[in-house]
């Protein structure tokens, strides 16, 4: 296999891990104001991933560093163009996270509400942006022969890439609901039960627009695994529907965890062996053959990545096992 | 060309402020790290105390370095794509195993850190903080070498118009990064050891938590008055190597214009950088010959020849940086280090000699000598990138060529305000929040009961 496949491969593992881990942070992030009654419950929702949100961050940024390192043209394309998105992305991301670590650290109640505040917009437009960039990857963006992106802020929103960003939204809400059942107690599951309950059903309805705008504007159906992969996504939503709605938590947990997994191998998949399609010109397309790195660098890269993702998994995955327990009002940090 | 100038403004604000949480976490971090680890020792509650006062501290300031640098992984693209496009095979796997063996390291162990107090044992607990400290320390290599290879390229070709690494080893061991490393890191340590010093201080002025502040101004004096011994050396020698590495920096950096055999070194001058000369200067004879080369009668290269050497080399163009604010704030720099050394040593000598709590005025100018660090990190980060235009890859790429050809100039308009409020804001909560903790003081830490199991189902039973 040539490297840059491989890379492709690792980038597409990389923003699955990003999706899955920080989809239910987001989802937490989304749901505090709406599941926390008093000042303790929302200290409860946010110890819930308190000890793990930044590590679960690191996967986008280890996803942006690879990127740059195995495809800079996509890197500078991509970042360059969604200029003002990523702008609102990174304001989001600063103010979520300083959120976490300052909003308990003083008693008045203005500020903690500014911080949750926060904390909301902060994990809300990411979600959204997100789904907004996918689905403009695939859909095609203007970019020239020279790579470069010549469209403004606005042809970037689009029906399809709209409803990429509320279907993305949606189905975090209801990963971030389904994460909260497992890591909370008593009233507070059922509240988040009944959250995933209704905010599945939206999910559903725009699931499936999602799904029918990717079949007319775009062309990863000619991917036979692409589109396997896109409609098991959805068979996996159901399932975890299905599974919440009878109480049957951990199972559900793990098909939305499917779901958001699959949705990511559906539009990398249909995308391969491009990264950015060129609405101009299919020929201008950046590709795993014309946006890569050396394969000096990729070899490097390669050796470097072999060795240590499963080190960081193993770690992380252990910190995950050490906080395994239900979050109660008596051990708040955060 | 006005996203260039933006975007240069935003570029430097954004760093400069990210950089100021950077050392202290480089610093700080050790510090928690010993002090856990004499609790753990020694058994000793008030140590336990330190951990968690200084803990405090450092976590507010770590959460504004982590959020201020999601920035700076993203910017190269932003608005530097041409940057990107021809430095990404060289640039982007540093950042990449920056992210792989440092951040997730360092944000794994730091959320066990902070939750995991009664649920690891102590030794587990002091191990993530070492773990967080070592990881913190190992980024700022990774990026420093990135850094390094932009001021002196090494283990590269040029290929289809793109630098392209060909020896990884080189890259690592760049000979540039060995200085700049130890003095970049040692900085954020005497940053973190006058963070230690400047707090203990106030609290001994107002005589609250006396033990407990004696113990911690004590660690910080010992580590503080090592640290900038070593500093200077560092800084010695990194100078020494600039004069090899890079003359023009060091030319501009003492606003030498002509080429001086014994060259003096100046203590201030009038600058005219249109004329090419200075109007006038303060000056020690010989000094920079020395300084620079061990040797009084070398010769030092001045500014106008080594533009006639670039000119040659590189074809028709200005090869000279901004000499006013790089000769400044290298003198800044040494300055505030001075200073610093002077400071620490007085007190070092009043405590030896038991007077120093009578002192309040000792006291005063420890506590108030905190923007110091700041002041010489900054400082020397504008000598570092100002001596190195107009380039931004010495001698392949330079800055104008690397921004994005598809931002607008609005669109920087928007992020530059936007990340400035930001970060405005931020300060001013961060600042809140560590004076309030600071005039807290050590909270002592009520006895626990015992928290009873928590029953129910986890996420894998």
């Amino acid at each position: 296999m040539e490297l840059s496949v491989l890379w492709f491969i690792l980038l597409t593992v990389l923003f699955i891990g990003f999706f899955f881990l920080e989809g239910f942070d987001y989802g937490v992030g989304i749901l505090l104001p709406f599941l926390g009654k008093d000042d303790t419950e929302r200290r409860v929702i946010i110890n819930t991933i308190g000890p793990v949100w930044d590590g679960n961050e690191v996967w986008m940024i280890t996803a942006g560093g690879a990127m740059f390192a195995a495809f800079p043209h996509v890197y500078a394309t991509l970042f360059s163009g969604f200029y003002l998105a990523l702008f609102l992305m990174l304001f989001a991301l600063i103010v979520r996270g300083v959120a976490f670590e300052f909003r308990s650290q003083d008693e008045h109640p203005l500020w903690r509400k500014t911080w949750d505040s926060m904390i909301f917009i902060g994990s809300i437009i990411p979600a959204i942006l997100w789904g907004v960039t996918v689905t403009n990857l695939i859909q095609g963006v203007p970019i020239n022969a020279k790579m470069q992106y010549v469209g403004t802020f606005f042809d970037l929103l689009s029906p399809y890439t709209l409803v990429g960003g509320i279907a993305f939204f949606l189905v975090f809400t209801f990963h971030g609901a389904l994460y909260l059942t497992l890591k909370t107690e008593s009233d507070m599951v059922a509240r988040a039960r009944q959250a995933a309950v209704k905010v599945g059903v939206l999910t559903a309805v725009f699931c499936l627009i999602l799904v029918g705008m990717t079949y007319t504007n775009t062309n990863l159906f000619a991917s036979t695994g692409a589109g396997t992969s896109l409609l098991g996504a959805v068979v996996m939503f159901v399932g975890a529907y299905g599974a919440v709605y009878s109480k049957r938590y951990g199972l559900g947990f793990i098909l939305s965890s499917l779901t958001v997994a699959l949705t990511t191998i559906a539009f990398f998949w249909g995308l391969f062996p491009r990264l950015m399609v060129s609405s101009l010109n299919p020929a201008w397309s950046l590709t795993v053959a014309n946006s890569s790195s050396s394969h000096y660098t990729l070899t490097i890269m390669t050796i470097a990545a072999v060795a240590l993702v499963p080190i960081v998994l193993i770690y992380q995955g252990w910190v995950y096992w050490i906080f395994r327990k239900r979050v109660t009002a008596k051990d708040l940090k955060y | 060309m006005e996203e260039l100038i933006l975007s240069r403004w935003q570029f430097g604000i954004t760093s400069t402020y990210h950089f100021l949480f950077v050392p202290l976490t480089l610093g700080l971090s050790l510090i928690v790290a010993i002090l856990e680890t004499i609790y753990v020792r020694t058994g000793n509650e008030m140590y336990k105390q330190q951990t968690k006062f200084w803990g405090k501290l450092f976590l507010i300031n770590f959460a504004m370095g982590v959020v201020t640098g999601i920035i700076q992984e993203f910017h190269f693209g932003m608005n530097w794509s041409e940057y990107a496009r021809f430095m990404g095979d060289i640039f982007g796997a540093p950042l990449a195993l920056e992210a792989l063996t440092a951040f997730f390291l360092e944000s794994v162990f730091i959320g066990l850190w902070i939750f995991g107090w009664d649920r690891i044992s102590k030794r587990l607990h002091a191990l993530c903080i070492w773990i967080v400290a070592f990881a913190s320390n190992l980024s700022a290599f990774w990026i420093l070498t990135a850094n390094s290879f932009m001021q002196s390229p090494v283990g590269y070709a040029i290929n289809n118009g793109r630098a392209e690494m060909t020896d990884f080893v080189a890259l690592i061991t760049n000979p540039y990064v060995f200085h700049q490393f130890p003095h970049t890191v040692l900085g954020g340590f005497v940053t973190a050891g006058f963070f230690v010093l400047s707090i203990s201080g106030y609290h001994l002025i107002r005589k609250s938590h006396q033990d407990f502040f004696r113990a911690s101004f004590k660690l910080g004096l010992v580590w503080t008055i090592v640290c900038l011994f070593l500093q200077m050396g560092s800084g010695h020698a990194y100078t020494q190597f600039i004069a090899k590495a890079q003359p023009m920096k060091l030319a501009a950096a003492e606003s030498l214009w002509e080429t001086t055999t014994s060259a003096p070194f100046a203590i201030a001058a009038v600058i005219d950088e249109q004329n090419k000369t200075n109007k006038a200067e303060l000056k020690i004879p010989v000094m920079l010959s020395i300084l620079a080369n061990n040797d009084p009668n070398s010769t030092v290269k001045g500014i106008k020849d080594l533009e006639q050497e670039y000119i040659a080399k590189y074809g028709p163009g200005n090869y000279i940086p901004p000499v006013t604010p790089v000769f400044w704030s290298f003198r800044i720099m040494v300055a505030a280090g001075s200073l610093m050394m002077l400071i620490v040593l007085a007190a070092g000598f009043l405590w030896w000699r038991g007077q120093l709590e009578n002192k309040e005025w000792m006291l005063k100018a420890v506590f108030w000598s905190l923007p110091l660090p700041y002041i010489a990190n900054s400082t020397g980060w504008f000598v570092t990138e100002g001596g190195r235009q107009p380039w931004i890859v010495v001698g392949l790429q330079q800055v104008d060529q690397a921004v994005s050809p598809s931002i607008d100039a609005i669109s920087v308009w928007i992020s530059l305000i936007g990340f400035t409020v930001i970060f405005a804001l931020l300060a001013v909560a961060g600042v809140y929040l560590m004076q309030k903790i600071v005039r807290q003081g050590p909270v002592s830490t009520p006895v626990q009961p015992n928290i009873p199991e928590v029953k129910g189902a986890s996420l894998w039973s």
